[in-house]
């Protein structure tokens, strides 16, 4: 809604103020960037485009989108009251982006990761052939370079326009999660408002470790689905991410403020796992499952903890991985093209 | 207003009427026809964690005399089994329960033979609690991975998510007058058309029948049904699903375990039509600059900030909600 000041020639322009949802203050703009889009009077966390989340969780100048020039194809010629293809085309010129995903490899105080970030305005971040190309690519990525995969999610779930072509997105999505498991490569997700359908019922769920921003909407159902096939109230903060932690399915709920480092903290505490075998040079014959290879394991870990905290990991993680040849936790692709 | 081909009456009313025969009342389900293809089937009951969902049956039994695991949504008959069966609908722990048979096949060595007969899992607040999308998301998952050859066949209804969750699978066979779709042809009308009525509309633009999944790849053969529908004889049903079955495993395990999950992975990968344009990263923001740089640390006005990737992508607070997924 607009406002006008009496005592101004000119009007404000109609977004210099928001409102917002939750307590209905009126939030001026300028000051709801600069609280990462939290509300100062209540906390309500209001969504966030894919740019703004990258600003949010990677180092400055760090991120480099990959796949940038996937397009949707309209492969049902799908028509409700206006074409698929014309509301891709309405999408694209409203939010810049091409799909409802980004993905591209950046860094989170100097630790690279494969990141994959949604944007709920692109059709409501919703999930067809082109957002499951590109998890997917993100996740075979993340094999490859032995990086961890993070995805932020914010989507209504399956693209409805797309057909049984995007239901099958969910597997297309979740069959690299196999290979990561094999590669012990761990994968996060960070379930933002809202998260539901397909999205949430395929890679989302099924995180490593599995965060969530306070009270997003998160859930199978609609929650309007719900309350018809039941026929009655549906129970308080139903489909919250609050209710998910009471209920086991979110590891922990972070507060925008603190969501950086969190992230950062857990992709120190979870590494990428060593190779094992003949792959990692001075590591072969004691490298075995039980209580030897392990604490084997862990000794390594450990020089590499040390070399970090004494300031020898920085930026460039292929001049340090160089010098420390037994530090596979911080495999590189330099260290893939040296083994035979 | 460009109309599209799936729009004629003709094409509209030749899609309702499959869902219609998907949905038959006399139409066979899993339980009529396991004991029909298999013998000594041996259901098994409980996903070990929560309890038994009627919804979803499963169990070993012998296919022309070998073990398989055969696993299958359940929907009832009349109103009673229908309570007892959840209308089809499965629980989570229906799910996990297919989850606990697939394993044991997978130590074991049996192949797998799924049934899809769903409307979709159930949408309520026992099955949220439960983690309805978790237990689906964990199914998808693991039969991905599973190191034993995998048939699916779409029965009657393929409903979204509850029916992909035991669907994935090294061969996909449907049912002549069966259909698949990402979500009901009643919810897809009621978000895109905003009226339930619709329903008939929607079930010709998704292209649910199963010549569509066909021509879309995700179903690799139909196999017909006798008469007017496979309602009209169960047995002939059973028959050529028996033939169908056989027919599929014995090409499945041709290959090696190896070659198993490797096609398997290329025909999950090829799911979906995209274009690649060959557009490089979408607006990368420019290196910080000398002048920025100082203009930054010395206060300069007018010195240009950091550039963000905001400034690219920003929020517009005007979210469509009519732009919603399934």
């Amino acid at each position: 809604m607009p406002i006008k000041f009496p005592f101004s020639r000119r009007a404000a322009p109609s977004d210099a103020w928001t409102k917002c949802p939750s307590c209905d203050a009126q939030v001026f703009s300028r000051q709801l960037e600069r609280t990462q889009r939290v509300c100062p009077s209540c906390g309500h966390h209001f969504r966030m485009s894919v740019g703004e989340r990258i600003d949010l969780l990677l180092d400055p100048a760090s991120f480099e989108e990959r796949d940038g020039g996937l397009e949707a194809l309209d492969r049902l010629d799908f028509h409700d009251d206006r074409p698929y293809l014309h509301r891709l085309e309405a999408a694209r010129v409203k939010t810049g982006l091409r799909d409802a995903v980004v993905w591209g490899i950046g860094r989170i105080d100097g630790q690279r990761v494969a990141i994959a970030i949604f944007d709920f305005r692109f059709m409501g971040g919703s999930m067809g052939a082109v957002v499951g190309e590109k998890l997917a690519r993100c996740f075979e990525t993340a094999l490859a370079e032995r990086i961890p995969a993070i995805v932020v999610s914010a989507s209504g779930g399956a693209r409805m326009q797309e057909g049984t072509l995007s239901l099958m997105q969910l597997a297309k999505t979740t069959a690299p999660l196999v290979r990561l498991d094999e590669a012990g490569i761990p994968f996060i997700t960070v379930l933002t408002d809202p998260t539901t359908g397909g999205v949430l019922a395929s890679f989302a769920s099924l995180g490593d470790v599995v965060l969530a921003e306070p009270k997003a909407l998160i859930g199978f159902a609609g929650a309007r689905v719900a309350s018809d096939t039941v026929g009655e109230e549906l129970p308080e903060g139903f489909q919250t991410a609050e209710f998910l932690l009471a209920h086991g399915f979110v590891d922990a709920i972070v507060p925008r403020a603190e969501l950086r480092a969190a992230l950062s903290r857990l992709v120190r505490l979870l590494p990428v796992a060593a190779i094992g075998g003949d792959d990692v040079a001075g590591d072969d014959e004691d490298r075995t499952w039980g209580p030897i290879g392990a604490l084997s394991g862990f000794a390594e870990r450990l020089g590499g903890a040390v070399s970090e905290t004494i300031g020898i990991d920085t930026d460039d993680g292929a001049a340090t991985n160089g010098s420390h040849p037994s530090r596979p936790a911080t495999a590189t692709p330099s260290d893939a093209e040296e083994r035979p | 207003m460009i109309e599209s081909a799936a729009s004629s009456p003709e094409a509209v009313e030749a899609a309702w009427r499959r869902v219609q025969l998907a949905r038959h009342p006399q139409r066979p389900r899993t339980l009529d026809l396991v004991p029909l293809i298999f013998e000594g089937f041996f259901e098994l009951h409980g996903d070990r964690a929560f309890g038994d969902d009627a919804a979803i049956v499963g169990g070993p039994a012998l296919l022309d005399g070998h073990p398989v695991m055969v696993i299958g949504h359940q929907k009832g008959t009349d109103t009673e089994s229908n309570i007892l069966r959840n209308f089809g609908s499965p629980h989570p722990e229906g799910f996990r329960k297919a989850q606990r048979l697939m394993r044991l096949a997978d130590k074991l060595g049996l192949p797998v033979v799924t049934f899809l007969d769903t409307a979709g899992a159930f949408p309520g607040p026992a099955a949220e609690e439960r983690g309805q999308a978790e237990a689906i998301a964990s199914s998808i998952k693991l039969m991905t991975g599973l190191e034993v050859p995998i048939v699916v066949i779409v029965l009657g209804e393929g409903g979204s998510g509850g029916a992909l969750a035991i669907g994935v699978g090294d061969a996909v066979l449907a049912l002549e007058n069966s259909v698949y779709s990402v979500i009901s042809p009643e919810g897809c009308a009621s978000i895109l058309w905003r009226s339930r009525d619709q329903a008939r509309t929607a079930a010709a633009a998704m292209r649910m029948t199963a010549d569509d999944q066909v021509d879309l790849g995700v179903v690799d053969a139909i196999v017909a049904e006798p008469g007017d529908g496979a309602h009209t004889d169960h047995p002939a049903t059973a028959r050529a699903l028996k033939a169908a079955i056989l027919s599929a495993l014995r090409r499945i395990a041709a290959g090696s375990a190896a070659d198993l999950l490797t096609t398997r992975y290329a025909r999950m990968r090829g799911w979906g039509a995209y274009l690649e344009t060959g557009a490089g990263p979408s607006h990368p923001p420019e290196a910080p600059s000398l002048r920025r740089r100082l203009g930054r640390i010395l206060r300069l006005p007018g010195a240009p900030r950091r550039p963000r990737w905001s400034d690219i992508w920003p929020s517009d607070d005007q979210d469509d909600e009519s732009e919603r997924g399934a």
